[in-house]
């Protein structure tokens, strides 16, 4: 009666893990290790024939300028966005676990950027920012920081291009790290603060000595999500500039892409994924700490 | 006693004026689209005209366009009947391997609990080049079904770190009630705990979803031809002829895909934050 298949839980367990794992060996390691195998190839679209050519197209990818500055790019897109995404995520937070009157209405205003597919958004702020219409410029013109008939060409300038795509970025993840944070807010107990109070600790002793502390690791959370979320994204560059102009928005996904699928080289595509994978790795090794540290608190 | 009321009304002032400002921050550019979809071309194309209001009558010429002339309707329609079976094929393998991961007591729960969470970490843009070769050699390039078979690796991951929270929200004695009363394990799950862990699966179906419709870089790799795109590619690349953007419809597409997405996702959010507390904070 004991051992009926349905009470075995060793039996049970693996049953019930077997077609997830399995579906993600099949359908994420595999072409993992094909990544690795076609970096190390010259497979193209053109000639789908598996030839090993060693490290030749990583030698490839090293003496292009572009692949270089794509490099760089990711990092400031990056490091500039993360920052800010967990600054304003946590102001947004804050706001959002705010008792008022018509919250339902704001939060589903708030929810907005992020729920929008990227693709969609990123349109709509295409024409926000074009180089003869945006409105942006109407209104700087309205106040008098522009001339009259003079634009800024916010995809235009290299600076401002890279502002620009910083900018939508921050604009659309900013609600899923508010998310995120909220519940690391409403997961702070009560008591505690309530504790502090009554022992005569004021609003910025609380805020620093027990709110933030008791939000960091989750912020962390958020904070690397994040930046794994920035690091591989291509979909705002590619709608918003397609890398351009001459490569100053160009990131390593988008490079990529342009090499591998459209370019139809998918052995040096390849090569250039890869280099995602170390910076990854970090950030997962990042996380697991941050988690291991919540899992004792 | 003065001095406290007045700080106290100053203080709801500055929550209502903050949330506010949040408000039009983020949901400024839909607003604009909302506007801007109704123009006639005379009133958008003068870049002296205000962008925020009709200088002339509105029309409704280019939404109806959208929904008459261009594939609009099909896109969607893609996007929705993909995503549904995504959700579909995510619950079905993740709802088991969540309940194993947080109930079973393996050894190596713990350590596979991390393993499915790292494959978040390997995203799109690092696999979607190889993937397109399995995807050909399937025989399933540029057709939609192969948005179908790739999309659960990156909703189970998530839906298993979301639906174990839930589950461990969910008191053990409940189990065993239900096999002291003569269930077994594999019944006391389907006819106790799923039933319970019903919320988080709503939270983790709508979180699917949006991430199913949003996803980008594998649509655009994988599927080509216009009819079987979702609406993620579809409005980007189709509505976009040579250097001719239609700018009203594309502005009505985002705001009809829009609105739906986060109406939904704003029903479910507190759960959606439950679960993510549950999930990752009391671990």
């Amino acid at each position: 009666m004991a051992t009926r298949l349905a009470d075995r839980a060793g039996l049970l367990a693996w049953l019930f893990l077997l077609p997830s794992v399995l579906y993600i060996v099949a359908l994420v390691a595999v072409p993992f290790a094909l990544a690795i195998a076609f970096a190390l190839s010259d497979v193209s679209a053109g000639d789908p024939s598996y030839d090993y050519v060693g490290g030749r197209n990583f030698e490839r990818v090293f003496d292009d300028p572009v692949f270089w500055r794509s490099l760089g790019n990711t990092f400031v897109f990056t490091g500039i966005s993360m920052v800010l995404i967990v600054v304003l995520g946590k102001v947004l937070a804050n706001i959002l676990v705010a008792d008022f009157r018509g919250k339902w209405l704001v939060r589903f205003l708030v929810l907005l950027p992020w729920t929008t597919p990227v693709a969609l958004s990123s349109i709509s702020w295409l024409w926000l920012l074009d180089s003869i219409y945006s409105p942006i410029d109407w209104v700087l013109r309205f106040f008098g920081f522009l001339g009259p008939g003079e634009n800024l060409y916010w995809l235009g300038q290299p600076g401002l291009a890279m502002t620009s795509v910083i900018a939508v970025h921050v604009w659309r993840l900013t609600p899923l790290a508010a998310v995120i944070m909220m519940a690391g807010l409403v997961a702070i107990p009560r008591d505690i603060e309530e504790q502090a109070m009554v022992d005569g600790a004021g609003y910025w002793r609380r805020m620093f000595e027990i709110k933030i502390p008791l939000v960091l690791p989750v912020a962390a959370v958020a904070a690397l999500f994040g930046a794994v979320f920035t690091f591989t994204d291509m979909a705002v560059v590619r709608v918003l500039t397609r890398g351009g102009p001459n490569d100053a928005t160009q990131v390593l996904a988008s490079w990529a892409f342009y090499r591998g699928i459209e370019g139809g080289d998918v052995g040096q595509g390849a090569a250039i994924a890869l280099f995602l994978f170390p910076l990854l790795l970090a950030a997962a090794i990042a996380i697991l700490r941050v988690v291991r540290r919540i899992e004792v608190w | 006693m003065n001095r406290y009321a007045v700080r106290r009304v100053s203080a709801r002032i500055g929550v209502y004026v903050a949330a506010i400002v949040a408000a039009l921050l983020c949901a400024g550019p839909f607003l604009w689209s909302l506007v801007t979809a109704f123009k006639q071309n005379r009133d958008l194309y003068d870049p002296t005209n205000n962008p925020f209001v009709f200088n002339r009558p509105a029309t409704p010429d280019h939404v109806t366009y959208l929904f008459t002339d261009t594939a609009f309707l099909t896109f969607t329609w893609n996007t929705l009947w993909v995503g549904v079976l995504v959700v579909l094929i995510t619950l079905v393998l993740a709802l088991p391997a969540a309940y194993a991961l947080a109930r079973l007591d393996r050894p190596w729960s713990g350590p596979l609990a991390v393993a499915i969470f790292l494959v978040y970490l390997v995203p799109p843009s690092l696999l979607f080049l190889s993937l397109s070769r399995v995807v050909v050699a399937i025989g399933l390039q540029d057709s939609t079904w192969s948005l179908v078979l790739v999309y659960p690796t990156i909703t189970i991951p998530v839906s298993v770190w979301l639906l174990m929270g839930f589950l461990k929200g969910i008191p053990r004695d409940i189990e065993e009630q239900a096999m002291v009363d003569g269930y077994s394990r594999l019944g006391a799950f389907v006819r106790a705990v799923i039933p319970l862990v019903f919320p988080g699966i709503v939270a983790v179906v709508v979180f699917a979803f949006t991430l199913t419709a949003s996803e980008f870089i594998y649509a655009l790799a994988f599927v080509a031809p216009t009819e079987e795109m979702p609406v993620s590619t579809g409005v980007p690349t189709q509505l976009v002829r040579g250097d001719v953007f239609f700018w009203q419809s594309l502005q009505a597409a985002t705001v009809a895909v829009a609105v739906p997405i986060a109406f939904v996702f704003n029903l479910f959010l507190d759960r959606f934050v439950a679960g993510f507390t549950m999930g990752s904070v009391k671990g």
